[in-house]
């Protein structure tokens, strides 16, 4: 099998430079260059995954986010027609899918930007795979805010690995630790609002905290954020990434479980607590 | 004529006004109501789950068929578990009630680690069976405190509100029933604790294990370790240097780092272990406006990082893009098999490749040259072992850290079944399924559903 693929890689390689041309007017709305892997977002995914419907081998949503569907689905594509099975969407994989495949890049488009259900199947008339959105308003806005999201999202979701996370994470999951950092420590520097988010999830770990993280945080007397009502105020941006960075495994508290801020600290008992270190405002400790 | 329209006027709004503070007092009540009954819902499910905690270690070391014994165990978990989210829902964090917390969590430990195995080939040893013994003895105990409490509670009619306000106003020290009655429950618990801690078969607390003991070198200085924080930096001088040590209570000794350039603002923030001087970890918060790289370019400079810094034989196993950021997950690769302790992250950004984040915590704390035993069963007979319905794509040899937090040398088996992948660890040795996971797919996002 490699000896062939690698052949192949030399006769693309060769014939490339004399192609090229040829193929940019044909294939006008072909991939760009990239090497698609697993874990990708955009524009060439939505292409990957919509070309590998067209021809059967993923039967999935397409919504432009490289996940295990689109990973098995290339991985048979590639064995079926003798490519290297590596789940690595290159040169040569990607030529093979186009050749062997339609796109119809404004049809995919629009269904996406609409927000509709939809398959995009060779061989079936395309309007009949459509299952339009009836409950979506605000159409405009919303094609350019999924794709954000999803993003944002979909690199949480994959921060799930074997060792270091209890369970997987739900948007809404993120979006409740995000008001809580934000309501802890929004005027803190960045590693502080990663620090905050740290302790949250150490305790989570922790035997002596509850094990959920709507637990954690609304453990009474545990976060003044939300004794006050802080905690409901919209976090920006930077809360969600200092969320998603300490889901990711940074920590940089130290793994603290407790921190608090010694000028407005009322309380005798947290100052005997070992203390690690102080970011910001906040003194982090065991 | 006036007169009187002016008094009816008045009384109508001094009798307006009386009616409305009576409004609003009622719903403030309401509401003060509502939170003491959520106080005291927990308060009194605790007290129960303790009473049944306690009954339920009494019948298993009742019970002699290994049968029936598995079950009641694995009740008993369930039950822990139940009582530490129900002492989590009480405003006790401000009092010392930890050592309560993790006598629960031992007795959870214990009874999951022996309902988990199969008592059928390996019953209770003599040591585990006096071990049960002592944390029936304890439950007990508790259960006399708690209903003590419990006891004064109702017949004083107190209320956890009040307890609420008497920590928050920092008088710990007036009398209150309440506390005090906590209190005595702590220190009966924490009279245990120093016992069990020379039992061999305690389970440690994660924590215990965090003091990244496998760390090889010499303990550098502040000067050295500044300069060390300047390479991984890459920043162009001048450079505002900060450095603080650990404080007292740290685990281990690092430096605490942060290089602010002057001529862009850029800071990046690092802890350096002060043996060795290892980054533990390292966050460059940069704005990041477009993305020039991909993410397969991107994985790359990953690993040319990795190799210019001496993290050696790694594995990439999980790549993701965020907006304009790569973010990459290895593990240690020895002899062909992936060590899942041993992880690094890194985060690439997707305009210039440059490393905007480090996370080599997991890594330190476990990497370590292992002797890792052959198997015993082939792969083919791993693979019997697994759910008829999966249909098993990849394979591989994986150490993982099972429920049980023993390293365990593991066939891994990717497989799907219809749209849902799974990550399987059969066992090499015994067969035993470790650990089954769901792969998650691509959430949608809900804005756009609904």
């Amino acid at each position: 099998m490699k000896g062939i693929s690698s052949k192949w890689k030399g006769v693309i390689a060769t014939g490339l430079a004399v192609c090229c041309l040829a193929f940019s007017d044909i294939h006008a709305s072909a991939f760009t260059s990239q090497v698609i892997q697993k874990g990708a977002v955009g524009d060439d995914v939505i292409e990957l995954q919509a070309r590998l419907q067209n021809i059967g081998y993923y039967h999935g949503k397409i919504d432009g986010v490289y996940g295990w569907g689109t990973y098995w689905a290339l991985r048979n594509f590639q064995q079926s027609f003798g490519l290297p099975i590596d789940g690595l969407a290159g040169f040569t994989t990607k030529k093979k899918l186009a050749d062997a495949s339609n796109f119809n890049a404004k049809f995919v488009h629009t269904q996406i930007q609409k927000g509709n259900e939809f398959t995009y199947y060779g061989g079936v008339d395309i309007a009949k795979q459509i299952k339009p959105n009836t409950n979506k308003k605000n159409t405009k806005t919303t094609g350019k805010t999924s794709t954000n999201t999803k993003q944002a999202t979909k690199g949480n979701q994959k921060t799930n690995t074997a060792s270091n996370l209890p369970a997987g994470y739900s948007q809404n999951d993120i979006q409740l630790l995000a008001n809580a950092v934000y309501g802890e420590a929004r005027g803190e520097p960045y590693i502080g609002q990663v620090a905050v988010a740290a302790v949250i999830l150490n305790r989570i770990d922790s035997p002596s905290f509850p094990n959920t993280i709507s637990g954690v945080i609304f453990e009474p007397g545990a976060f003044t954020a939300v004794a006050d009502g802080q905690i409901w105020l919209s976090p920006n941006e930077r809360a969600k990434e200092a969320v998603i960075d300490a889901i990711n495994g940074w920590d940089p508290s130290g793994n603290a479980e407790y921190y608090f801020n010694p000028a407005t600290a009322t309380s005798k008992w947290i100052w005997t607590r070992p203390q690690i270190k102080q970011i910001g405002k906040h003194i982090f400790c065991h | 004529m006036i007169r009187n329209v002016v008094i009816g006027v008045l009384v109508a709004a001094v009798a307006g006004t009386g009616f409305w503070g009576y409004q609003e007092h009622k719903e403030k009540n309401a509401i003060l109501i509502n939170a003491e009954n959520t106080y005291q819902r927990a308060f009194h499910d605790l007290s129960y789950q303790v009473d049944i905690l306690q009954d339920k270690i009494g019948n298993t070391l009742a019970m002699n068929s290994r049968t029936s014994l598995s079950p009641a165990l694995t009740d008993v978990w369930r039950i822990t578990s139940e009582a530490q989210n129900d002492v989590g829902q009480l405003p006790l964090t401000l009092l010392p009630f930890n050592k309560t917390e993790e006598f629960l969590s031992d007795i959870g430990d214990f009874s999951y680690r022996t309902a988990v195995r199969d008592l059928e080939k390996e019953p209770l040893n003599d040591q585990e069976y006096a071990r049960l013994e002592s944390l029936y003895g304890q439950a007990g105990e508790i259960q006399k405190e708690l209903r003590k409490v419990q006891y004064l509670v109702i017949k004083n009619n107190l209320r956890w509100m009040d307890v609420e306000m008497a920590l928050a106003s920092g008088k710990e020290n007036a009398d209150n029933t309440i506390i005090d009655g906590f209190e005595t429950v702590e220190k009966t618990v924490s009279g245990y604790s120093e016992a069990q801690t020379g039992d061999p078969t305690h389970t440690s607390t994660k924590q215990e294990n965090k003091n990244f003991q496998n760390l090889k070198g010499e303990v550098i200085s502040k000067q050295e370790a500044i300069q060390k924080a300047k390479k991984y930096a890459k920043m162009t001088e001048p450079i505002e240097v900060k450095v603080v040590e650990n404080g007292k209570g740290a685990k281990y000794g690092f430096y605490s780092i942060s290089l602010v350039e002057t001529k862009t603002n850029n800071e990046v923030d690092m802890d350096l272990t002060k043996i060795g001087g290892y980054p533990v970890w390292y966050i460059n918060n940069r704005d990041i406006q477009n993305s020039k790289l991909d993410l397969n370019q991107a994985s790359n400079k990953a690993v040319q990082f990795l190799k210019e810094n001496d993290f050696e034989s790694l594995d990439l196993f999980e790549s993701a893009q965020y907006d304009h950021v790569g973010l990459f997950n290895f593990v240690t690769l020895q002899d062909g098999i992936r060590i899942y302790p041993d992880s690094v992250k890194i985060k690439i950004a997707l305009d210039d490749g440059s490393v905007l984040g480090f996370s080599a915590d997991d890594f330190f704390q476990s990497h370590k040259k292992r002797d890792i035993p052959q198997a015993t069963l082939s792969a083919e007979e791993a693979k019997t072992k697994i759910n008829q319905n999966v249909q098993i794509m990849e394979e591989r040899k994986a150490l993982i850290v099972n429920d049980l937090d023993q390293e365990v040398l593991c066939y891994e088996f990717l497989g799907t079944i219809n749209q849902d992948t799974y990550r399987i660890f059969i066992n090499a040795n015994s067969g035993r399924e470790e650990k089954v996971e769901k792969l998650k797919n691509s959430e949608p996002v809900y804005e756009n559903i609904l």
